[in-house]
Order: structure tokens, then C-alpha cells, then sequence
């Protein structure tokens, strides 16, 4: 047994994401809101595919936390660079959220052809370089120290990208963490590590295996970084805290650390009923659903049902066309099999 | 023509391609002011400066993850993992990051980066400062495994790995630091995936690598004293393996001997010797035999060390009772 029993994190204030709201213009919060329904009705389809079978192999959904991904991609340059986590169709389909991005992701995890990465990678792997998407990482911490590399490759071209890099509050107990986090500060790097902490490391609850409280926050100081806790169900705060971290990084003035407080609706993977967790706290967490939340926000703001309604059927449509494209689509092809090992296409060894 | 160490023909190479390249940075623990551990890297911070050459904690993962990152941006970083046994503490980074992430976007990423590394054993540092890990590397899809011999192909097989435009792991044997050899001045590029057959004889094939080939050279000397005439093959490169030298030198003869400093199980020799087994089997005349290290922690006593790597007088006694 852990020696402390854990207890969900209560948000930070919600008057902060109202502040935070204040500055943001109309146009923005739209496409705020419109993403984060649109990376819901993905993840939800990723789900209806896996009970129908069609998805083999396993899937890590991010039900639940989309304001964290919508947040950063709405504030990010084109050119930016994410990396994220097997975690990741969020963050992947948040780079450009097209018609044809969806198709390709959902056809990835359907194993078909035309998937984003050809069959080759899957679920936990999803990439869009031409949109700045630049992987998912399936070995928890080792995205950090790549995501940093990118950063330093971004201030040696004096590009002015920055690198975002989002993984879980597993994470901060791994040693790549803490290389990455000490030399982006060391090299003063144009990155920003956002901590997701849904409060459970897979299936066990992160305080029961963390010295602090809050695992990536209170290490900040370590690394003499600023203390950043925000409510991660907050796409206000998430947006204003993306501007503000991108921002720091974008102007020279190196990585930040953020720890954002979540909650997974589901299981860590598809095989995870989630029993482990009290019915109150899921009940509680699923009361503070960042969409529907949002949802009442831009209501009390003025903006009308009509409008969010539109938003809601355009997303549906959007994946549902995208998952007829997919499901259309013809299996992986097995002569790819042994292409793109080498960059000259081919996987030769020997001659 | 130079005379340089070993040591010196990798600064060189290492020289060469920053001054081709503005996009070829190096990293590495005290590799800038300091010239390395090893020193193979003396000259390169004054020359281009900290920008360019840039000293890395200790911190293996973090330094391949940036050199990978890096790669797939715009960079051409060539990083130096002080002692090879240290890649154990990185290889999430270099087997299933570096290796795997091509293949796994379909190409939507390259990622041109070096791996230089000190090899081996023979300076009585004890088992986790001496592996001979070549074979790590080989086991890996996705990474090419260079491991020069001389001074010359220190400097053009670094040319060359640099220039590549995969992943290249490139082991430098830490008994070869101090070896010198006339090494080209002007620009020098070899090939990745060529060996080369450094003499020929007729009796018998002696395939070595990286420290192990001036050991089967001087021990082919021997051998002709005793009526044995060996041919000796540098593999030089292990991924792309040069095949169609190996077999074509092995018809020749009909007799194989590998020379590996690693420990026994699955060396590159034994790759070759199933290659050699499934395409010339009725070309040899003998059984293929490997001489290597015992499959031990390489111990630290000089006697012990020097006994347990092969060496002259073992390859000499090895080929003659077998050629009996």
C-alpha cells in the first residue's frame, strides 16, 4: 500500500481562467473550443473502432485532457516543433486538424495504407513533420532530451522555433527528465516541457511514488526554473500559459517547465478498465470536463448556441469523414516492409 | 602525406567536415577546452569556437536525444560518448530513438548524426571501461557501424560518416590512439560499406577489425615465415557490410579465420561465417574459425587482459593448427 493515500488535486482557481479568458479575442476562443471538440470526437471514434475491433494492438487516449494540447497548438508558430508521448493523437492532429490529417491518423491506427506513417508505426507513434508534429514517444522520458536537441538546433539556425515537449507525471522520476530539464537550462534552449499530470502513473497514483507533491512543479526549482502549476482543464489558462512559456522561449530567455493538473476519463491504455480509481474521483473529474466547461464559458460570454452548435456538427463531420476515408482505405502494404531503414529509401545491410 | 597519430587523424576528420559544413556541430563530455579524454578532439574549440564545440554534462541520454533532435532539424551533430560501455546508459536513445524513428514515420524523418565512441580494451581499465561492443550496434536496424583501423581511414571513414546521411556508429579503439600513419592533408573521404584487403596471400583469409587487423597483419608475417601465405581483409565497416570482398576473398583460399576483440557470442564474425557458410560452403576447404576474447568481462591485470584479447602469437598458433 502507498504510504500516502492519494486524493485528486483540486484545480487552481477557475477565476484565473476567466482572467485569462479576458484577453483572448473572440476568433481564438473559438478555435480553442473547436479544437478540443475535434480532438474529442477523434479520440472517442479511436475508442468505438477499438470495441469494434477494427484497431488492433493498444491505444493511449487523452480523453479529458484536450484543453492542454488545444491550448499549445492555438498558440504555437506553424513552425514550431511538438513532441509528445504515445499519448499522442491529441497533440499530433492539434498541429493542423484537417480533414486529411484526421483520415491519415485514423487510418494509422486501422493499420491501413494510406495511414500517417504507412502502417509502419501505429498508435503510439504518430507523426506530421510537415506540421511541425515531430513524434510520439513510446518510452516514457525519452522525447525530452530529443525535444531539447530540437530547441538547441532552433537557437544554432537562429530560427526563432520553439520546441514544446508535453508527457506525463510518470515521467519526472526518470533520469532522461532531469539530463533534459538541466541542460536546456545550461544552454539556455528555446524549449518548454509541459507536464500533463492526470494523477496516475499508468495504474498507479503518482503521489504513492513521488517525493513531491507535484511532480514536475516542485522540482522546477531544481533547476532554478519558475514554480508554473496551472489548471490543465482550463484552455484559457492553457492558451495564455502557452503564449506566455513560448513566448519567454521564443525571446531568448529559455525553457520554462510547466505542470499542468488533468484528469484521463479512461483507463492508461485500452486493456485498463480503471478500477483502481475511486467512483468519486472520476464523478468529481468528469463534473470538471474541460469541453463542457468551455462550452458554458463562451455561453456566459455571449456567444450563441447556434454558433457553438455549428462547431459541434462541422467537427463530427470532420470525423466522420475522416474515419470513412480510413476505413476505406486498403491494408499496409507488405512490400513496404523493408523500405525507409536507410534515408536512400531501401534497408540494405550488405551489398 | 601527414604523419599522425590516430588520435590527431580524428580531430582532423573531425576539422575537415566543420569547415565543409557549417551545419556539422560536435558535443560531448570534455571535449572542448579540454580536447577530449582521449585528446582526439585537440584544437577544434579554438578553431570554431563554443558555439560549434560544446561541452555536455554527464548525461549520455541527454546528449545522444540532442544530437537526435537536433538531426532531424537542420543539424549534423557528431557527439563522442567518452568510453563505448556508456552507451548501455543511452541505448533507449541510440537502439530504439535513433535507430527506429525513420523507419517508424516512413521517412518523414532523417537523422544525419555520428556517434564517435572509444573502443576496446588493452589500458587495464576493467570491464566497464574495455568492451568491445561493435556487435551492440550491428544488432540494431537503423544504424550503420564503422570501426577504422589506421590514421588514414580514422580521418576519411569519419569524412564519410559524417557525410552520411543516417545514423553512424563509429568506433575508435583506444589502442590505436597513439598509432601513426601517413593520413592525406588534403580533403579525404573513404566510402562506408567498402573493406579492404590490406595483403594477399594464398593459403588462407584472415577478416579482422578496427585494433585486431595490424595484430593479423603482423601475424600473416609470421605465418609466411612458417610456409603460410594469409590474405588479411579489414572489414572497416561492419553495417553496410562489404560482402562481396569477404566471399571473394574467401573463394580465393578456402579458409577463414575471423579476428575479434568482443567477447564470443554473436560477434560479427559469426555473422560472417553464416554468410560465408550459406553463399561459399563448397568453396572452403576447412572449417571457418573465429578467434576472440573468451565470452568474459574483459579483465583488468595486464596479464589476464593481454591473454584473454587475441593476440599475435594466439592468431599465429590458431592458423597454423588449423592450416595443418
Amino acid at each position: 500500500m502507498p504510504a500516502r493515500t492519494p486524493r485528486p488535486h483540486a484545480p487552481p482557481s477557475r477565476r484565473r481562467g476567466k482572467d485569462a479568458a479576458a484577453g483572448i479575442d473572440q476568433a481564438t476562443r473559438l478555435r480553442l473550443y473547436q479544437l478540443m471538440v475535434e480532438l474529442r470526437l477523434f479520440e472517442q471514434r479511436a475508442y468505438d473502432l477499438f470495441v469494434e475491433n477494427l484497431i488492433r494492438g493498444t491505444s493511449h487516449l487523452a480523453l479529458g485532457q484536450e484543453a492542454i494540447a488545444a491550448g499549445y497548438a492555438v498558440a504555437m508558430q506553424p513552425d514550431d516543433y511538438t513532441f509528445c508521448t504515445y499519448r499522442g493523437h491529441g497533440h499530433t492532429l492539434a498541429r493542423s486538424a484537417s480533414i486529411a490529417s484526421m483520415a491519415a491518423g485514423m487510418a494509422e491506427l486501422l493499420g491501413r495504407s494510406t495511414g500517417m506513417l504507412h502502417g509502419k508505426g501505429g498508435s503510439m507513434h504518430l507523426t506530421d513533420v510537415a506540421h511541425g508534429a515531430m513524434g510520439s514517444y513510446a518510452i516514457v522520458g525519452a522525447h525530452l532530451p530529443i525535444a531539447a536537441g530540437a530547441a538547441w538546433s532552433a537557437q544554432a539556425r537562429k530560427s526563432g522555433q520553439v520546441a514544446v515537449c508535453f508527457f506525463g507525471d510518470g515521467t519526472t522520476n526518470i533520469g532522461a527528465f532531469h539530463e533534459a530539464l538541466n541542460l536546456a537550462v545550461v544552454w539556455k534552449l528555446p524549449v518548454v516541457f509541459v507536464c500533463e499530470n492526470n494523477q496516475y502513473m499508468e495504474y498507479t497514483p503518482i503521489r504513492s511514488v513521488t517525493a513531491v507533491e507535484h511532480p514536475a512543479a516542485d522540482r522546477a526549482a531544481a533547476y532554478g526554473l519558475e514554480r508554473i502549476l496551472v489548471d490543465g482543464n482550463d484552455v484559457d489558462v492553457m492558451y495564455e500559459t502557452a503564449m506566455r512559456t513560448t513566448g519567454q522561449a521564443r525571446r531568448g530567455g529559455g525553457p520554462s517547465l510547466v505542470e499542468a493538473i488533468t484528469y484521463r476519463h479512461g483507463g492508461h491504455s485500452r486493456g485498463d478498465p480503471a478500477t483502481y480509481r475511486p467512483a468519486a474521483e472520476v464523478r468529481e473529474w468528469l463534473s470538471r470536463d474541460p469541453i463542457k466547461h468551455y462550452r458554458e464559458r463562451l455561453a456566459s460570454m455571449g456567444v450563441d448556441e447556434e454558433a457553438l452548435k455549428r462547431i459541434d456538427d462541422e467537427a463530427q463531420r470532420k470525423i466522420d469523414l475522416a474515419t470513412e476515408e480510413a476505413r476505406n482505405a486498403p491494408p499496409a502494404r507488405v512490400e513496404d516492409i523493408e523500405t525507409q531503414v536507410w534515408s536512400d529509401g531501401g534497408s540494405a545491410w550488405r551489398n | 602525406m601527414a604523419e599522425l597519430t590516430f588520435r590527431e587523424a580524428v580531430a582532423a576528420g573531425i576539422a575537415q567536415e566543420m569547415t565543409r559544413d557549417p551545419t556539422v556541430y560536435f558535443i560531448g563530455e570534455d571535449v572542448a577546452a579540454a580536447g577530449g579524454v582521449f585528446k582526439a578532439t585537440v584544437g577544434l574549440f579554438e578553431r570554431f569556437g563554443p558555439e560549434r564545440v560544446r561541452d555536455t554534462p554527464i548525461s549520455e541520454q541527454a546528449i545522444i536525444g540532442a544530437a537526435m533532435g537536433a538531426a532531424m532539424t537542420g543539424l549534423r551533430p557528431v557527439v563522442e560518448i567518452m568510453f563505448s560501455d556508456f552507451l548501455a546508459t543511452c541505448w533507449d536513445m541510440v537502439a530504439n530513438q535513433v535507430a527506429k524513428t525513420r523507419y517508424m514515420t516512413d521517412g518523414q524523418v532523417s537523422l544525419p548524426l555520428v556517434i564517435r565512441t572509444a573502443n576496446g580494451g588493452g589500458s587495464r581499465f576493467g570491464a566497464q571501461h574495455s568492451q568491445s561492443l561493435e556487435n551492440w550496434g550491428m544488432a540494431v536496424p537503423g544504424l550503420k557501424v564503422v570501426a577504422p583501423s589506421t590514421p588514414a581511414d580514422a580521418k576519411g571513414l569519419l569524412a564519410a560518416a559524417i557525410r552520411d546521411p543516417d545514423p553512424v556508429l563509429f568506433f575508435e579503439q583506444k589502442s590505436l590512439y597513439g598509432v601513426k600513419g601517413e593520413v592525406p592533408e588534403d580533403e579525404h573521404v573513404e566510402r562506408l560499406g567498402e573493406a579492404l584487403v590490406r595483403r594477399t596471400g594464398k593459403d588462407c583469409t584472415i577478416i579482422a577489425l578496427a585494433a585486431m587487423v595490424p595484430r593479423a597483419l603482423a601475424a600473416a608475417s609470421e605465418l609466411e615465415r612458417i610456409g603460410i601465405d594469409a590474405t588479411v581483409v579489414d572489414v572497416r565497416c561492419l553495417v553496410p557490410l562489404d560482402t562481396r570482398t569477404i566471399l571473394g576473398e574467401v573463394r580465393k583460399t578456402g579458409h577463414l579465420f575471423t579476428v575479434e576483440e568482443n567477447p564470443r557470442l554473436c560477434g560479427w564474425g559469426a555473422e560472417i561465417a553464416s554468410i560465408v557458410a550459406d553463399e561459399c560452403f563448397d568453396d572452403l576447404d576447412g572449417p571457418i574459425v573465429r578467434i576472440t576474447t573468451p565470452h568474459v568481462p574483459l579483465p583488468a591485470a595486464q596479464t589476464m587482459e593481454d591473454a584473454a584479447i587475441p593476440s599475435v602469437e594466439r592468431i599465429v598458433e590458431t592458423v597454423r593448427r588449423s592450416m595443418r
